[in-house]
C-alpha cells in the first residue's frame, strides 16, 4: 500500500484491483489445513441477512468469509477493492461509477454483475426493512446499471467517502433474482463457502475453488467457527487447544495467556470508545460551561488504568481515534483539573452541581465502576454526581438517548465522516446529545463542506477543526478508547499488521490467516 | 390395580393444570422484564420507528392478554408457534417460507440435552447406588465418611464451580477429555460420547449425593429388621444380606429420588451447558430468555414442566407398584 496515497486511491482507484489481486502477502503463507475459532458474539438468531449482522460471530462468517462487499478495509486502513476494481468520482463528489470485477461467480455458479449491486443495496432501503445501513443506502439517490459490469450511484449529496462507506459489513452482495435462497443457504462469492450452519452455535466453511482473489488470500481449506459467548469457556477452549483463536479476552485473566509459551496476545487500538453522552438539550447540559466543568472533572488516565486495566488509550472527547485518517493527534489532551471544574461551574452561575449518571454494564464492561470514578474525581471540582445503577435489559431503548446523562459505547468508523454523521451530525437518530445547529453552527457547516472535499489538505484542516470543537464544546465526553484484545495460537500465524477497525483483524481472519 | 389407574389419571389432570398454570407465571414473568424482543434484538440501533416496525411485524403491539390466548389456542391444536427470531427474519426476507418452526428449532436441541440426561444417568445412577450399598455395608466407618463428605460437598457447591475444577483437572492439567463439548450432528457416537464427557460428570457430581444418601439411608433403616437379623443369623455375609436381601424392599424410596434426580437432568442442565457450550435446551432457553423470544422461552418451559411432572408421576407410581401395602390399601 506505501506510496500510493489514500487519497489517490480515492480518485481513481485504479490501482485498488491490481492491489486486490496481488494480494501482498507479508510472509510466505501456505495454503492447506483448518482454522477453529472460538467466537462470542452469536445468537439462536442469527441469520445470513446482511442487515441483521451486529456482532463479531456473523460479521466474520459472512462479510469475513463467505460474502464480499464492493469495496475492503485493508489491515492497515487503506481502502481497496473487493468485488469493485475501481471506481471514479466526478468533481462535486456526487457521482460515483464503479467498475465491478469480471468472472466472478456465486457459489451457486451465477455469475456476478451490475445487477447484483442494485439488488442488494436496495435490500437495505426496502419498505419495512430494518437495515443499520439505511442511512447509507437511503443517500444513493439513484442506481443504473451502464453496462453488466460498472454501476453509477448518484448521491443526494457529495461524499467523498463513498467507497468506504461500500465496505461496510451491512452490504452485503447477494445474487439477484436469488436473494432469499442466499439469505437462507448462505450463498456469496466469498472466500469460503458455506457447509453447515447452526444459528448460535457453530459455523462451518470451505475454501471456495478457482476463487477471484487467488493464492493471495484465504488460506485455509476449512473453516469452523463456534460459538462460545462465555469469557471462560472460550478461554478454557483455546488453552487446551479445541480452538486456533479467540475473541474478546477477558482483561483479567489476560496475563495467564500471555504466560502460556503457545499463544500470543493481538492487541490493537482503534476506534472503540466508552462514552458519556449528555443531552445538549436539556439543563444543565445545554450550558456549554457545565459541559466543560464535567471535561475536566473526568480522570481518563484512571481510567483507562482502572477500566481497562491499561488495554487502552485516554480519549479527548472527540468519537475520532488513531485509528482514524485525520485523527488530530497533536491537539491539547484535556487533563483532571478539578480548579478548570470549579471556574467553569463560576462561568455558568453554579457554586456545585448536583446530576444524575446514569449507568449499566450493558453500555460497556465496568461502566458502573468507571461511572463511580467519575463520581470520585468530579466530586473534588464541586460536582456532585449520583451513579443511578439501570438494568442491563432494554438499556439502549430505555436510557440511552433519553437520560440526559449516560454511559455508552461505539465501534468507531472507519472514516471520519461516517462517525460524525451517525452520531453528531443535526438531526440523525443516534445523535446521542442531540448536539444540533444551534449549538454547533460552525460543527454541522463543516461537516457538510468536508464531506465533499476531495482535497485532503483542505479535508484535514477542516476535521482538525471539528475535532477542536468538539473537545471544547461537544456533548460527549469520551475518556478513553478501548483496546481489542485478541489471542491466536502458535499453529496460526497472522500477518503482522492486523486491522484495528473490529475484533479478529476486522472479522477477516479467514482471508488473512494460514497455518503456520 | 384400578388404582394405580384412577391415580394415574388424576395426576396427569392434575398435570395438564399445572403446565397450564406454569405458561401463564412464564409469560408474565417474561412480560415483566424490561425491554422486549424488538428492543433486544435491535440493541443500539433501537430507534422507535424500527421498534414499532418489528412490534408491529410480530403482533407484540397487542395487549397482553390477546397475546396470551393466541398463543395458547395455538398450544391446544400442537402448534408451538414460531419463534420471534425467525418470524422477525421471515418478514425480512418477505416470506414465511424459510421459518422454522418453535418445535423444529427445539427438537435437535432437545435431542441433545437427552443425550447428555442418558449419559449421566448410566453414569450416575449404578455408581451412587453402588456407592450407597458399599457405605451402608461400612457404615460410620472412614469409608463411610469419607464419601458422605465428598458427595455432599459436591451437592452443596454451584455447577459452574464443580464444572471448572472439573476442567481444571481433567481438560487443562491432564488433558483426557475436551473442555469444549460442541456436538453436532452427524458425529461419530464414540466422539459425541467423550464430548459430553466433562459436563455428564459435573452433572453426577451433582446428583449422587441424593441417592447414595438416599440409598444408604433406607439400607441401614432395614438392617434392623428381623428378617435381615434372620438372614445373618443363617450365617449369609453382610454383602449378599445387603445386595440380596435388604436392596429390593429398599428400593421403593431410592426409586423415588433416582426419578426426581432424573427430571433434574432435563431440567437443570442450563448452567452446565453454558459452562461447556454444549447445544441442548438449556442454552437455547439463556439464549430465548435474552432476547425475550417467548415462544421459545414458553415452548421450554413447558418441556422442563413437563419432564418434571412425568418423572415425579413416574416415581411415585413406580414406589405404589414396589410395596404391595400401597397397592392394596385397606
Amino acid at each position: 500500500m506505501h506510496g500510493i496515497s489514500r487519497r489517490g486511491l480515492l480518485k481513481t482507484g485504479v490501482a485498488a484491483g491490481v492491489l486486490g489481486l496481488s494480494g501482498m502477502p507479508l510472509r510466505a503463507q501456505t495454503r492447506g489445513g483448518k482454522l477453529t475459532a472460538g467466537l462470542s458474539g452469536a445468537n439462536t438468531s442469527d441469520s445470513w441477512d446482511g442487515r441483521t449482522h451486529s456482532d463479531l460471530f456473523m460479521i466474520a462468517s459472512a462479510q469475513g468469509a463467505v460474502f464480499d462487499s464492493l469495496t475492503e478495509i485493508a489491515a492497515d486502513g487503506s481502502l481497496k477493492g473487493e468485488l469493485a476494481e475501481s471506481w471514479e468520482a466526478s468533481a462535486d463528489a456526487k457521482t460515483w461509477t464503479f467498475n465491478l470485477r469480471q468472472g466472478v461467480t456465486f457459489h451457486n455458479g451465477k455469475s456476478f454483475g451490475a445487477d447484483d449491486v442494485i439488488e442488494s443495496l436496495q435490500l437495505h432501503v426496502a419498505e419495512g426493512a430494518k437495515s443499520a445501513a439505511q442511512p447509507i443506502v437511503a443517500a444513493i439517490t439513484e442506481m443504473t446499471k451502464i453496462t453488466d459490469n460498472q454501476v453509477q450511484f448518484t448521491l443526494a449529496s457529495g461524499n467523498a467517502d463513498f467507497p468506504y462507506l461500500m465496505s461496510d459489513y451491512h452490504l452485503l452482495m447477494y445474487p439477484a433474482g436469488q436473494t432469499e435462497e442466499a439469505i437462507a443457504q448462505g450463498i456469496g462469492t466469498g472466500l469460503y463457502q458455506v457447509q453447515s450452519f447452526d444459528p448460535g452455535v457453530r459455523m462451518v466453511a470451505t475454501r471456495y475453488p478457482d476463487h477471484y482473489k487467488g493464492d493471495g488470500a484465504g488460506f485455509f481449506d476449512e473453516i469452523e467457527y463456534i460459538a462460545i459467548n462465555d469469557n471462560t469457556a472460550r478461554m478454557n477452549a483455546l488453552m487446551t487447544g479445541q480452538v486456533d483463536a479467540i475473541n474478546r479476552i477477558d482483561f483479567k485473566t489476560e496475563a495467564l495467556l500471555r504466560a502460556n509459551p503457545a499463544l500470543r496476545i493481538q492487541e490493537v487500538t482503534g476506534n472503540q470508545q466508552y462514552t458519556f453522552p449528555m443531552l445538549t438539550d436539556t439543563a444543565p447540559f445545554n450550558d456549554v460551561n457545565v459541559r466543560r466543568a464535567l471535561k475536566y472533572g473526568i480522570n481518563r488516565q484512571e481510567m483507562v488504568d482502572k477500566i481497562l486495566l491499561g488495554h487502552g488509550a485516554v480519549g479527548n472527547d472527540t468519537p475520532i481515534g488513531p485509528a482514524n485518517q485525520y485523527y488530530a493527534a497533536d491537539m491539547e489532551q484535556l487533563e483532571y483539573d478539578p480548579d478548570q471544574s470549579k471556574f467553569y461551574l463560576q462561568q455558568a452561575g453554579l457554586d456545585s452541581l448536583d446530576i444524575d449518571l446514569s449507568a449499566s454494564n450493558a453500555a460497556f464492561e465496568g461502566a458502573v465502576d468507571a461511572a463511580q470514578l467519575f463520581q470520585a474525581s468530579a466530586s473534588a471540582g464541586g460536582i456532585n454526581i449520583n451513579v443511578v445503577q439501570e438494568p442491563s435489559d432494554g438499556y439502549w431503548s430505555n436510557v440511552w438517548l433519553k437520560k440526559p446523562f449516560c454511559a455508552c459505547y461505539w465501534s468507531g468508523r472507519a472514516t471520519e465522516d461516517w462517525m460524525f454523521s451517525t452520531a453528531y451530525e443535526a438531526g440523525v437518530p443516534w445523535n446521542d446529545s442531540q448536539w444540533d445547529e444551534k449549538d454547533s453552527a460552525r460543527f454541522q457547516e463543516l461537516l457538510l463542506t468536508a464531506r465533499a472535499e476531495l482535497d485532503s489538505d483542505k479535508r484535514r484542516d477542516q476535521y482538525a477543526e471539528m475535532q477542536q470543537i468538539l473537545r471544547d464544546d461537544g456533548g460527549v465526553l469520551v475518556p478513553m478508547f478501548a483496546n481489542y484484545v485478541q489471542a491466536v495460537n502458535n499453529r496460526i500465524s497472522s500477518p503482522d499488521t492486523v486491522g484495528n477497525l473490529w475484533q479478529m483483524d476486522n472479522a477477516r481472519m479467514a482471508e488473512r490467516w494460514s497455518v503456520a | 390395580m384400578g388404582n394405580v389407574l384412577k391415580i394415574i389419571l388424576q395426576r396427569l389432570a392434575l398435570g395438564l393444570l399445572t403446565l397450564l398454570i406454569v405458561s401463564i407465571v412464564i409469560f408474565v414473568a417474561v412480560n415483566l422484564l424490561p425491554g422486549d424482543f424488538a428492543q433486544s434484538i435491535l440493541g443500539q440501533g433501537a430507534t422507535p420507528e424500527a421498534v414499532a416496525s418489528i412490534r408491529a411485524d410480530l403482533g407484540l403491539d397487542q395487549p397482553p392478554v390477546t397475546r396470551y390466548f393466541q398463543w395458547l389456542g395455538g398450544v391446544l391444536q400442537g402448534d408451538l408457534g414460531t419463534s420471534f427470531a425467525q418470524a422477525n427474519f421471515a418478514s425480512f426476507t418477505g416470506t414465511d417460507s424459510g421459518a422454522t418452526t418453535v418445535a423444529q428449532q427445539i427438537a435437535p436441541r432437545f435431542a441433545n440435552t437427552m443425550f447428555l440426561a442418558m449419559v449421566t444417568a448410566a453414569i450416575a445412577v449404578p455408581f451412587s447406588i453402588m456407592l450407597g450399598v458399599l457405605a451402608a455395608l461400612y457404615r460410620n466407618t472412614v469409608f463411610d465418611r469419607a464419601t458422605n463428605i465428598f458427595t455432599l460437598s459436591s451437592i452443596s457447591s454451584p455447577e459452574f464451580f464443580l464444572a471448572y475444577i472439573l476442567i481444571l483437572f481433567l481438560a487443562v492439567l491432564n488433558p483426557i477429555f475436551p473442555s469444549l463439548s460442541n456436538i453436532f450432528e452427524g458425529m461419530a457416537f464414540s466422539e459425541r460420547l467423550e464430548k459430553s464427557m466433562l459436563p455428564a460428570l459435573t452433572l453426577t457430581l451433582v446428583v449422587t449425593a441424593h441417592m447414595m444418601r438416599m440409598t444408604r439411608a433406607a439400607i441401614i433403616n432395614l438392617l434392623a429388621s428381623p428378617y435381615i437379623e434372620m438372614a445373618r443369623l443363617k450365617g449369609l455375609s453382610p454383602m449378599r444380606v445387603i445386595v440380596k436381601h435388604a436392596l429390593p424392599n429398599a428400593l421403593a424410596p431410592i426409586i423415588n429420588v433416582i426419578a426426581l434426580n432424573l427430571a433434574y437432568l432435563i431440567t437443570g442442565v442450563v448452567v452446565v451447558e453454558v459452562v461447556f457450550v454444549y447445544p441442548g435446551i438449556g442454552q437455547l432457553f439463556v439464549d430465548s430468555v435474552k432476547i425475550r423470544d417467548i415462544p421459545v422461552v414458553q415452548a421450554c418451559c413447558l418441556i422442563f414442566a413437563t419432564a418434571f411432572i412425568l418423572l415425579n408421576l413416574t416415581a411415585d407410581i413406580m414406589s405404589i407398584l414396589s410395596n404391595p401395602r400401597l397397592r392394596h390399601p385397606k
